[in-house]
């Protein structure tokens, strides 16, 4: 990967320039979507961006210049990793990567959750403290099978390069993986049934409580990322073949991500919201055994 | 209206398109609470004009009250309405914050409202039905949206 490719991903595609807007068109979509299935009419796909510019253009409240820049520090932080993450997804077939890359992207993957944990630790809300405690305890039990069905996919594609991995895995360790590492992913969206950190009437907004105006505007504009990296990570890791033809793959990348959307939606809008015990066994009992079957079926199809 | 230029009126739109309320109840008997809630209901749908049900005051930029103010909800009113960033609109729904309703002259009465905090909108009734909640929030919403400048913000 040389310098001038670096950049274009990182600021182009699949980096900013396409995320941004492809961020708030799947949360647009989610919420369309989900007006849908429940009968109502929905808000335009609009929505996302109209209440970021609302969100910003709301005078800030007084607060020390410390603690200011502290909780925008998160934020901020959160923004710049789903960025960097999102540089690093295999879309091409060209793109060789690097060794030991897919350790820095999931490292980037963990970085908002943390932040958020110390967003809501730092708002000093017995609200944002309760959110931050049930996000630290979804998070650690939802890594542990997501982890595990990396680890599967790694030790069978016998590589550590993200291009390597999605291309050369064998498909019955990808299957597993996969569907393990897909129940884990509204969990790390905070989607409905696993909507418990950010729940809104039990715990206000759990770690965002004290979040007003531009820092909620910017803890928006993370989840939206959050949104594409995440869903864009399973889409490249979960399709073994690329066309070769960058546009082909740019569109089908693009398609494949808004119909993972369109299945979490429909999960999220015909569940309830779990408590936090009924989520944890949850995780174990389906992701954790397909990612620990997947881990058996990695070294029994090792180097085929 | 004085055009200030594209920016204002993004955020014009912006604001008249998506709004968070923060509702309040402050002695209320829950049958003003209910019709706010029908407006969330697949009948109403407030969502299609972006309006959203906000758990935290932090993100709201309508308050909304319903209630008379009692004693007891006349100190986390004022408390809550200083935590709603400006600028910020106050619609009263139902007859007891505008005039007391049955209560008035009652020792544990604190309101009407607009002795405590300004109040932009009213809408009467008891309780009013959702169509007028969603009127006078939509007119809660015009007013909000061309609020520029702290002095214009200002609330009387």
């Amino acid at each position: 990967m040389n310098l001038a490719q670096a950049v274009a991903a990182l600021l182009i595609f699949p980096g900013l320039l396409y995320a941004v807007p492809m961020g708030w068109l799947m949360l647009g979509t989610e919420r369309k979507l989900r007006a849908r299935f429940q009968g109502r009419i929905g808000p335009p796909l609009t929505q996302p961006f109209y209440d970021v510019v609302k969100l910003i253009a709301k005078w800030p409240l007084p607060r020390a210049a410390g603690e200011r820049a502290l909780l925008a520090l998160f934020p901020l932080l959160s923004i710049g990793a789903m960025i960097g993450a999102a540089a690093l997804l295999p879309v091409f077939r060209g793109e060789s990567g690097f060794a030991g890359d897919i350790i820095l992207l999931v490292g980037l993957l963990e970085i908002p959750p943390v932040c958020m944990v110390l967003a809501g630790y730092a708002s000093r809300s017995i609200y944002g403290e309760v959110g931050a405690n049930r996000e630290a305890a979804l998070d650690i039990s939802c890594n542990i099978p997501f982890f595990t069905a990396l680890i599967a996919m790694a030790a069978s594609a016998n590589s550590l390069r993200t291009t390597t991995i999605a291309f050369a895995t064998p498909w019955q360790v990808r299957l597993l993986a996969v569907l393990a590492i897909l129940i884990c992913l509204p969990v790390k969206l905070r989607l409905n049934p696993f909507s418990i950190s950010n729940a809104e009437q039990e715990v206000l907004a759990g770690p965002l409580v004290e979040a007003d105006g531009r820092l909620l505007a910017l803890w928006e504009l993370c989840e939206a990322l959050e949104w594409v990296v995440l869903i864009g990570f399973v889409v490249t890791i979960g399709i073994p073949g690329r066309s070769g033809e960058w546009w082909i793959d740019a569109i089908l990348f693009g398609a494949c991500s808004l119909g993972l959307v369109l299945l979490l939606t429909l999960v999220a809008s015909a569940t309830a919201r779990l408590k936090l015990r009924q989520a944890t066994r949850l995780l174990w009992r389906c992701s954790f055994v397909l990612a620990a079957i997947s881990l058996c079926a990695a070294f029994l199809f090792r180097g085929n | 209206m004085k055009d200030y230029g594209f920016l204002y009126r993004l955020v014009e739109r912006a604001r008249e398109r998506s709004a968070f309320l923060f509702h309040f109840n402050a002695g209320a008997c829950n049958g003003c609470d209910i019709e706010l809630i029908s407006c969330l209901t697949p009948r109403y749908d407030v969502e299609q004009y972006g309006i959203k049900l906000e758990g935290s005051p932090r993100h709201a930029d309508v308050f909304v009250v319903s209630g008379p103010v009692t004693r007891a909800t006349r100190a986390p009113l004022e408390a809550v309405y200083k935590q709603l960033p400006d600028p910020k609109v106050v619609v009263a729904i139902g007859s007891c914050p505008a005039t007391g309703n049955v209560f008035w002259g009652s020792p544990m009465i604190e309101g009407p409202l607009d002795q405590i905090i300004p109040v932009d909108i009213y809408v009467p009734g008891c309780p009013p039905r959702p169509m007028a909640i969603v009127e006078g929030i939509a007119a809660a919403i015009h007013k909000l949206a061309s609020r520029h400048s702290a002095a214009s913000g200002e609330q009387v």
